[in-house]
């Protein structure tokens, strides 16, 4: 029948056609696109510059203990140069790279995917008040697409975002890894692209049903940063409490934001970047799988 | 051949377990005639709507289009129907073309298909020389034939309209109803719209069904309504503070006397002929009349037949129905 109509299609149509609708939301608005890129190097400079960790265990920043009789010159040298070399020792055992600014520049890649899948579940609530999702529901496109073109919005942007971010910390002095090289770029977006179809499924579940914008506007929020710091984005989880190890540790931004630095700043543990695939490749499966089915039951006016 | 084209029955809809919406209504609409939901805000016309175009689940009851059962084989539904909701649902961001070819890839129309298709309708709705400008630039009557567009780009057999002219000014208001003629004669579709405003059913309509609280009080076309009334309506007052309904009655051709408000509502043929006949009648019991009014029937009159308040009246009752509206907001959630 819908021959007749001049239609040919796949469970899949439409896709791509919402798809490029949010985006164009996005390139096209030259204001936000020209925000998304400022915020992450705003986030790069303050934390990763502005906490200069390393500086912390640097020589000059022990005062040295007056002992009498007073130190010899060589004596002080040498005790300078064993501080030096013990502050590396502490960044590499601490952080696995010895530039705080390397380890804190990659977990941006987690919180930008975070704040980014956030917002693609915002605007479901918008497409339901402005009537768009009434209108897009009369139609045959499938209701499992017109999430899933949330989702993959979000993940297009997020991964250009991670790519920026990369650009932009190695211009600010990003220190690779031993085994770095360009294949490791498309691991990372493979690892981003996981745990955007996981974070934005998450976030559609709580707004499918949400005609105002408040209610998971505060959920959201209140998640959002405990998420965030309840994982090894900025630091890392052995030296947290046992509690906020036990919620880091079931955090899959966790996974992700390790996978990314096993890819790019560190010696590649390559049974723990396994591990990091196939946890957030479980969430992503999961929470996807979630996401369809509340949008077959509850995608309706 | 009169061929059903929708066709309900018993349908239903109640939100939250007791606010009914929709009260077990029955009608059937035929091929190529345009069908008019009147009735005040809040009675049920857009929910009844909304279940027909198969975003809102039936509580009770069934209903069809062109054959197809709207909760079994929804997806059918969709692929033949063309929906113009009572909102702007177009996409500010996007430009009137984009807007278009949006709804396209939703009915999975081919894009060399739709192209030339958004070139017909950009061209039916007067559009083509602002469909690269963004719709945030449009005005209310611009986006309203936006709408329209793309409800057609799927060339539905039948086009649901939900009060395809709320808000807009008289001449734009006046526009659309030419749009919407031109529709029914160049494709020969089928449309159901749904309308507050008395005189657009009225002027558009081959048929309406006047609902109220959830319920078809009166299903017809607006002529036979109208004359179903029985005569002209002749509306007066007097000075005088006593009830001459009795004396009236008697006088030649009065059908009917009401009084309501202070004012008589007299219902009668020949309303020119027997106008002067009750004045003079009633002056010669000494009565003085301050104020006459004939009118031949309206929809509004058919509508106060048949709910026992006028359609102004109901409207002023915003309070009532914000209050149910936000009830059923609250439904939703």
């Amino acid at each position: 029948m819908s021959e007749a109509n001049g239609n040919s299609k796949s469970r899949l149509h439409g896709l791509w056609a919402l798809t490029n609708r949010e985006l164009k939301k996005w390139y096209k608005a030259p204001v936000i696109f020209l925000l998304s890129i400022i915020q992450p190097i705003l986030w790069m400079g303050l934390l990763g510059k502005a906490m200069n960790v390393g500086a912390i265990f640097s020589g000059s920043s022990i005062p040295m203990p007056q002992i009498n009789p007073p130190l010899t010159l060589p004596q002080l040298q040498q005790l300078g140069s064993y501080f030096a070399g013990l502050q590396s020792n502490i960044m590499q055992g601490a952080f696995n790279t010895t530039d705080y600014f390397s380890f804190m520049s990659v977990g941006m890649i987690a919180f930008t995917a975070l704040f980014t899948t956030m917002f693609s579940g915002m605007s479901v609530v918008w497409d339901r008040r402005l009537g768009f999702l009434n209108k897009a529901l009369s139609t045959p496109v499938s209701r499992a697409v017109i999430i899933f073109s949330k989702v993959l919005s979000a993940t297009l942007r997020s991964i250009f975002q991670a790519g920026l971010i990369i650009v932009i910390a190695v211009a600010f002095g990003l220190q690779f890894g031993p085994n770095f090289n360009l294949l490791n770029i498309l691991g990372v977006f493979a690892i981003l692209f996981l745990i955007c179809v996981g974070l934005s499924s998450v976030f559609i579940a709580i707004t499918i049903r949400s005609t105002r914008i408040e209610t998971p506007m505060a959920v959201v929020n209140l998640i959002n940063l405990p998420l965030m710091f309840a994982s090894n984005a900025f630091f890392p989880t052995k030296f947290m409490p046992d509690w906020l190890q036990a919620i880091a540790k079931v955090n899959p931004l966790t996974y992700t934001t390790d996978a990314v630095r096993q890819l790019l700043i560190f010696n590649t543990d390559w049974a723990q970047l396994a591990v990091d695939f196939t946890y957030v490749g479980i969430f992503a499966v999961v929470a996807a799988t979630i996401g369809i089915v509340l949008s077959w039951r509850f995608l309706t006016k | 051949m009169s061929e059903e084209v929708i066709k309900t029955e018993g349908l239903t809809k109640v939100f939250n377990k007791h606010l009914t919406a929709v009260d077990h209504v029955s009608f059937s609409v035929t091929h190529g005639e345009i069908f008019g939901f009147l009735g005040p805000n809040g009675a049920g016309k857009t929910t009844t709507i909304n279940m027909l175009i198969t975003i809102l689940k039936p509580t009770e009851g069934k209903a069809s289009v062109l054959g197809f059962d709207i909760a079994k084989q929804n997806n059918n539904v969709r692929n033949v129907i063309g929906v113009v909701p009572q909102e702007y649902t177009a996409d500010e961001d996007l430009t009137g073309l984009e807007n278009i070819l949006l709804c396209a890839d939703m009915y999975g129309i081919s894009r060399k298909v739709a192209k030339e298709r958004a070139q017909d309708l950009l061209n039916l709705v007067e559009l083509t020389d602002f469909k690269d400008k963004k719709v945030q630039t449009f005005s209310g009557g611009m986006r309203r034939r936006l709408e329209l567009a793309c409800g057609l780009v799927n060339r539905p057999k039948v086009l649901f309209l939900d009060e395809p002219t709320l808000g807009l000014d008289v001449q734009t208001r006046t526009a659309t109803w030419n749009y919407i003629r031109k529709l029914k004669k160049e494709y020969g579709m089928t449309l159901f719209m749904t309308t507050h405003y008395l005189e657009e059913a009225d002027a558009l309509c081959d048929r309406v069904a006047i609902i109220d609280h959830g319920k078809i009080v009166v299903i017809g076309p607006p002529e036979d309504l109208k004359h179903g009334l029985g005569g002209d309506l002749i509306t007066l007052s007097i000075k005088e503070d006593v009830d001459v309904a009795e004396s009236i009655q008697k006088i030649e051709h009065v059908k009917d006397v009401k009084k309501d408000n202070g004012s008589y509502r007299i219902k009668a043929e020949y309303g020119e002929i027997t106008a002067p006949l009750i004045i003079e009648a009633l002056r010669k019991k000494g009565h003085t009349v301050t104020k006459l009014s004939l009118t031949e029937p309206t929809l509004n009159e058919v509508y106060l037949e048949y709910t026992g308040k006028s359609m102004r009246d109901a409207e002023e009752s915003r309070e009532a129905f914000a209050a149910q509206r936000m009830a059923m907001r609250r439904a939703h959630q």
